[in-house]
């Protein structure tokens, strides 16, 4: 696309987007940092998620304010509009994002020492992988204005739905095994639940790039997987 | 897609706002039909083709020398005052389904159903009174009591009554610049004309009057078909219900406003509205 004629406003649009794509790394490393630290039981690494998310916090400040005055400024239309006000709606799911790690950083530091389901945080590890290229993706997509990887990423959100299902299942299993269990459970359950979270507000990232792109919503509705009434009629006995 | 979910992904179309189906055409009071027009030799409009919808305001917009103002001044004539210049096509007005830029019609009539507001305010020298009356006595409406009717009225609709009322026989020089604005349009509105055409209305005033321009503008929309030429797109952005976007003498892209400057389908219209010209 062509520059505009005001230099300045080709300016302050690549700041938000350079701003856009520094949280999206920071949201990035707080995800890796976060399980990270609930599979090695790392309580320093969690402490780091913890007080990290401040910078996150501070970016999404920076950008509402830039996007603010780049309104007042420009009186933005058509493609231009579109890309400021996709960067205040990514920096409100990546702000999301960082305070989903968050939770899960304080939840490690929660943890009982002694119970270590390996399977299961396995399975809590490979979500977060899934939901980790995810937002790769889509904040690749973001970056490079590219439909193909932002329409795979909305519909690759299926599979961390189901996966986040299973672990549910396999989790009441063990909670019904033994109460002593339990306490574990649910905090890897919250874990889970957060990282489906992440997963969901990728999903939202890619549909804004879309909008951004194309100038209207996605029509359809979002493929869904996580069928939470899967798990609710349990027999007891 | 079909209509309801339309409504729940977009604003409500004006189609259905005036209860009609969705994408059904809203009714037409004019349609420029493959317009040229020449300047002598020149040709400064190529083959312009759009809807004036009825009682909804166009606008026009493009960068300087792209035909915006010669394509509203074929509206009333205006370019019948000058040897030399000729028309190709047709501008058809609606219900009397005339072609007005056919030499057998009188250019005459086609202006006392069509007015115009130019960019400097431009009243008569004479009094207030009189700048509106004219319009009425030029098509021989001469009594008094219909005559001081249609100027209170048509000041009224202007938005300027209030601040004249007490002073119809004085000069209209002594007005401000919006003032004088808002009494060429009375001036235009007098013979209760089927269409209004402005030719950047605003562009010689400050923002408050501008303001109140454009807001008489949106009052008098419902009741009169508006075409309104501006290099402001905020203002076309603002006021219109259409814009229409020239180019070199041609129409590059028509369409609604909201659509123009969120997501135009013409590169040209995108580099414009955004500012990438040049």
């Amino acid at each position: 696309m062509s520059e505009h004629t005001i230099k300045v406003f080709d300016e302050e649009l690549q700041d938000l987007a350079r701003l856009v794509a520094e949280m999206g790394g920071l949201a990035e490393k707080q995800i890796a940092d976060s399980v990270g630290a609930l599979v090695k039981r790392d309580a320093a690494r969690a402490q780091r998620v913890i007080t990290a998310d401040d910078a996150i916090d501070a970016l999404q400040h920076a950008i509402e304010e830039k996007a603010v005055l780049t309104i007042a400024r420009r009186q933005p239309m058509a493609i231009d509009l579109r890309e400021i006000v996709s960067a205040l709606r990514v920096a409100n799911d990546l702000e999301r994002i960082g305070d989903l790690a968050k939770n899960i950083g304080k939840r490690v530091l929660a943890l009982p020492a002694d119970f270590y389901p390996q399977k299961l945080i396995r399975g809590v590890e490979h979500m977060s992988s899934m939901v980790l290229a995810q937002l790769k993706q889509v904040l690749d997509a973001y970056a490079g204005r590219d439909l193909a990887k932002a329409l795979a990423v909305w519909n690759g959100d299926e599979q961390v739905d189901a996966m986040c299902t299973s672990l549910f299942r396999e989790l009441l299993t063990y909670m019904m095994e033994d109460p002593r269990n339990i306490t574990f459970c649910i905090h890897l359950m919250f874990c889970a639940k957060n990282i489906e979270r992440m997963g969901d507000h990728a999903t939202n990232i890619a549909e804004t790039v879309y909008y951004m792109i194309e100038g209207r919503p996605i029509a359809d509705q979002r493929p869904k997987g996580d069928d939470t009434t899967a798990f609710a009629a349990v027999a007891h006995g | 897609m079909d209509a309801m979910t339309q409504m729940q992904f977009s604003e409500t179309p004006l189609q259905v706002a005036a209860g009609m189906k969705p994408d059904a055409e809203l009714p037409v009071r004019a349609r420029v039909l493959d317009l040229s027009f020449y300047y002598g030799d020149k040709q400064a409009l190529f083959n312009v083709t759009f809807p004036i919808h009825d009682r909804k305001v166009t606008a026009m917009i493009g960068p300087s020398g792209c035909g915006k103002s010669t394509l509203l001044r074929t509206m009333n004539r205006m370019h019948d005052l000058y040897p030399g210049n000729r028309y190709e096509g047709e501008v058809i007005l609606y219900p009397e389904n005339i072609n007005i830029v056919s030499p057998q019609v009188d250019p005459m009539l086609v202006r006392l159903k069509i007015g115009m507001v130019f960019q400097k305010p431009n009243p008569f020298p004479k009094s207030i009174y009189e700048n509106v009356a004219a319009g009425l006595w030029v098509r021989g409406i001469r009594k008094k009591s219909v005559v001081d009717d249609r100027v209170e009225q048509a000041l009224t609709q202007a938005a300027l009554w209030d601040e004249v009322k007490d002073r119809l026989r004085t000069s209209a020089y002594g007005l401000s610049g919006g003032q004088q604005q808002r009494l060429c349009i009375a001036r235009a509105l007098a013979p209760d004309p089927e269409m209004l055409l402005l030719d950047e209305p605003t562009s010689a005033l400050d923002p408050i009057a501008t303001a109140r321009i454009e807001e008489l503008v949106m009052e008098l929309a419902p009741k009169v078909t508006i075409v309104i030429v501006t290099h402001n797109m905020q203002q076309a952005a603002r006021i219109s219900n259409f814009t229409a976007f020239m180019h070199l003498g041609r129409m590059a892209e028509f369409d609604l406003t909201e659509v123009i400057f969120t997501n135009p389908r013409d590169r040209r219209t995108q580099d414009y509205i955004t500012g990438r010209f040049g």
